[in-house]
């Protein structure tokens, strides 16, 4: 019913004028949540990143051509200008000892310069065990930081990996602000100034700082007078909550709010049509990103068991048209869990165009030969039937499997589809396995993120090990178990480039996974505003908010 | 009295008691909690990542301790903290409170003064051209979907017109002023007060028309009083005692928000923080929020036993705590 009503709404929209926009040194960005903490390193949520970008920068990110460099410090450690070196942990580990030097301007909006003391209280709260901050295996690994000056520090981890430079997890907190909430440990989370004292511009060092934030409504951000970069242009920012993407869209026609942001607004169906109706008075850009949709295969199911019917399920659907039908051609087909855009993708791998007759051979292959009513039957009498499983209530999702349905039922697939509320899909049913075919959904992840724990056989979750890791295929190839594990200690990029080349080899050859594609942000922006660069990957465009200007 | 106010008092305690833990442990055993929404939405966490953070979050305990541990520390007067908001439960919850006070109590207050009146003329002409308007509007409130009621108001009031806001608050405008309030509540309290204007209409013209055929209505007209001073100082009294119920139960509903309402006009009351406290498994947050709803229609009840005394003498205090 609801979707009906959305169209109607929709087709309706189509008629309206466009009412003009605010002020041009004010912007006001829609996004769809509200964040759970303003605590940098407590909870990974998108809508917290893409509002504490604006206010505080990480040592290091990916910058918008997928490449790590430095925004707080000044120069990235490599082990070819000196500043990354092996070392030998204590209990003789391969370690790496990593320096870093704070942004000499680093400064506090309250005029506190951002020293090795916050770095080291950053450090002594990551660590400890009842603070609540996620991130745990970094802490884990980063055993002891040696404070050089002020301003200069070396970071030991014990152990050496192609991202040992890469620390864009690690964000500072402010030593002369934080450090009495945490004198209890325990209670800290609900206690941190980033909490109790949101506004207090001490807290901020970006651009920005925060000027007033109401739960669940909206966050006002103004510039913070002891930013050392590019002075931004605007004079006020405000990102404005608002859930219901209907809404998100009549407020920007009607100029409640001036853009949608891509990492946290429409989906790019609703984006698409969207386009079509006032496309010519918007920016719309669209990025391919990390967020990589799929289909899980229970290979404890005999059917899926067998290679060939895998091979068979891939050929028999069009995702080519799929993509260009529901989404305009904006969401690339994946073929792997690496994006194209990552520079270790590899092009040489299997590929599975839509191919009917090749399902058909392989399904004939692999035994189920007999048909009755246009299903396959086996010689044992059994059904070719399968089911398949998602969130109820993505329309996204549930598109994409109804035209699956009936290309799959075309090959003699009886494909059955189940859908959950995500919670129990995701709080039981993957989790614990208990679907017995297919199950769709998404994985996010980061530029050359190793699938260790989605791909290699000691992460099959079970009631032995109550559940624990995210292998929810059931995945078993000691060639991919030896690849992961050697991958992330090989510094040599030509080395591992090939390492990752067989990785998506197996992965395209195997198909624990049907790859979907790549789901897309749509940015909706204002003709006039000029400077936003969607990244693709998990540091939104926020990170880069000074050089956004008005035209 | 004194007995009325005892017995209502222990009532009310033992259905919070029971209602506080049937609330928390069917939260609880909805299936994931917030680690498992997390470790789906991240390939990295770890197995032993989880597993702090469970502990950390106290997770691992089973729902029975957690209540108790719960039970206790409300006893004492510490509500904890909200998860969601990271804040204490309390100061996130009083600011919804008022906010939905402001628009489900401006939009209860206007859908009587329409439906009353409405209810009433309707009863007086009944099987008349007016009385089939009265209710075919009625109808139409009932029927007419929330979702869509509120969509098309933004359309033709904020995109076509452009006179109002699409939603939101003065505050998150940057703007301030009784008006600037008032106009971002205008749409929001248009739309709550058509969908229940409907409903109180129908409950009001079907109580009066009951009441018009009672005996005493009829001497009454015998008395050749006028049609109006029969309504007005005869009928009305006993015919407003099962609407009186009605807006009892509806008093709990006053400050449970209208989650529909609020999600399309992001105006952040009580309706969207129990959903959301709810569905992110804020379990303090929706316990409190689930169980002020609850007082207060308990409260609401109370105020309504009080309020038959008042439009029936023949009931009284000691009759209803029987």
């Amino acid at each position: 019913m609801m979707r009906y009503l959305t169209v109607v709404f929709m087709l309706i929209l189509t008629a309206l004028p466009y009412t003009a926009a605010k002020a041009k040194d004010q912007l006001v960005i829609g996004i769809t949540q509200f964040p759970s903490t303003f605590h940098p390193n407590i909870d990974s949520m998108l809508a917290k990143s893409y509002i504490l970008a604006m206010t505080r920068r990480p040592f290091t990110v990916y910058d918008v051509n997928w490449k790590n460099i430095c925004l707080l410090c000044t120069k990235l450690p490599t082990m070819e200008n000196g500043l990354a070196q092996r070392k030998t942990t204590p209990d003789g580990k391969n370690g790496v000892a990593v320096s870093y030097t704070i942004h000499p301007k680093a400064t506090w909006g309250d005029g506190t310069p951002v020293t090795t003391k916050d770095v080291m209280f950053t450090w002594k709260v990551g660590r400890h065990k009842q603070s609540g901050v996620g991130n745990i295996e970094f802490y884990r690994s980063l055993y002891k930081i040696d404070p050089v000056d002020e301003k200069t520090f070396t970071l030991h981890f014990d152990k050496l990996t192609f991202e040992y430079n890469s620390i864009g997890g690690f964000n500072l907190l402010p030593a002369h602000l934080d450090e009495k909430n945490f004198a209890d440990p325990l209670s800290y989370k609900n206690r941190t100034a980033f909490d109790t004292d949101t506004t207090n511009p001490g807290l901020y060092f970006g651009p920005f700082r925060i000027d007033e934030a109401i739960a669940g409504s909206h966050v006002v951000l103004v510039p913070n007078d002891t930013w050392y970069g590019a002075k931004p242009h605007f004079k006020k920012i405000t990102v404005r909550v608002i859930e219901n993407t209907a809404a998100l869209e009549a407020n920007l026609l009607s100029g409640g709010i001036d853009m949608i942001a891509g990492e946290l607004g429409l989906t790019v169906d609703q984006a698409v049509n969207f386009e079509k109706r006032h496309g010519d008075k918007f920016q719309i850009l669209y990025k391919p990103g990390l967020i990589y949709e799929h289909i899980d295969l229970n290979l404890d199911n005999p059917i899926l068991a067998d290679k060939r019917v895998r091979h068979a399920l891939v050929y028999a659907i069009d995702r080519e048209a799929i993509s260009q039908r529901l989404f305009g051609g904006r969401q690339p087909v994946a073929h792997t869990s690496v994006n194209p855009l990552d520079w270790v993708y590899a092009e040489d791998i299997r590929q599975y165009p839509y191919n009917p007759k090749a399902a058909n051979r392989l399904l004939d292959e692999a035994g189920w030969t007999a048909r009755h009513k246009g299903i396959r039957y086996n010689t044992k009498g059994e059904r070719l039937r399968l089911e398949i499983m998602t969130t109820a209530g993505n329309r996204s999702r549930e598109l994409v499997q109804q035209v699956m349905q009936s290309q799959w039922k075309a090959v003699g697939v009886d494909v059955r589809i189940k859908n959950q509320p995500a919670r129990v899909f995701f709080g039981k049913t993957v989790t614990e396995r208990l679907y017995t075919g297919l199950a769709m959904y998404a994985w996010i992840s980061s530029p050359e993120s190793v699938p260790r724990t989605t791909l290699h056989s000691g992460h099959i979750p079970n009631a032995d090990n109550n559940f624990a890791g995210q292998n929810y295929t059931g995945f078993k190839n000691s060639e991919m178990d030896a690849l992961l594990e050697i991958i992330e200690t090989e510094l040599d990029r030509t080395k591992r480039q090939k390492l990752w080349h067989t990785l998506q080899r197996i992965y395209a050859n195997e198909l624990p996974v049907i790859p979907l594609y790549f789901r897309a942000n749509p940015y909706v922006i204002p003709k006039w505003l000029t400077g936003i660069v969607p990244t693709g990957h998990q540091y939104p465009t926020s990170h880069w908010v000074e050089k956004w200007k008005s035209k | 009295m004194a007995r009325f106010l005892f017995s209502r008092f222990l009532q009310s305690v033992i259905v919070l008691l029971v209602m506080s833990f049937v609330i928390y442990g069917l939260i609880g055993l909805m299936p994931g909690d917030p680690i498992d929404l997390m470790i789906t939405a991240d390939p990295k966490i770890t197995a032993m990542d989880a597993a702090h953070l469970r502990e950390l979050y106290g997770l691992d305990e089973s729902i029975i301790k957690r209540y108790v541990y719960w039970l206790s520390a409300a006893i004492s007067g510490d509500f904890g903290f909200s998860r969601l908001y990271a804040q204490p439960v309390l100061p996130v919850m009083w600011s919804a409170v008022l906010n939905t006070i402001i628009l489900l109590g401006s939009s209860f207050a206007l859908a009587l003064l329409i439906a009353l009146p409405l209810g009433i003329v309707a009863a007086m002409r009944a099987r008349t051209c007016l009385d089939y308007g009265v209710n075919m509007l009625a109808f139409a409130g009932i029927s007419i979907p929330q979702f869509w009621l509120a969509l098309m108001l933004i359309i033709v009031f904020a995109v076509v017109l452009g006179w109002l806001p699409a939603g939101g608050t003065a505050a998150a405008a940057g703007v301030e002023g009784f008006w600037e309030n008032g106009r971002y509540l205008i749409l929001p309290v248009i739309s709550l007060t058509i969908a229940s204007v409907g409903t109180h209409t129908r409950y009001m013209r079907a109580s009066m028309i009951e009441t018009l055929r009672q005996d005493y209505i009829r001497t009454a007209r015998a008395k050749g009083l006028s049609e109006w001073q029969v309504v007005i100082g005869h009928a009305l009294r006993n015919a407003m005692i099962p609407v009186v119920t009605v807006i009892a139960l509806d008093f709990g509903y006053l400050f449970s928000g209208a989650l529909m309402t609020e999600t399309i006009f992001s105006y952040p009351g009580m309706g969207k923080l129990i959903f959301d406290s709810i569905m992110g498994n804020d379990f303090n947050l929706a316990l409190i929020a689930l169980l002020f709803a609850t007082a207060l229609t308990l409260c609401g009840n109370f105020l309504a036993d009080v309020a038959y005394v008042a439009l029936d003498r023949r009931i009284s205090l000691a009759e209803l705590s029987e």
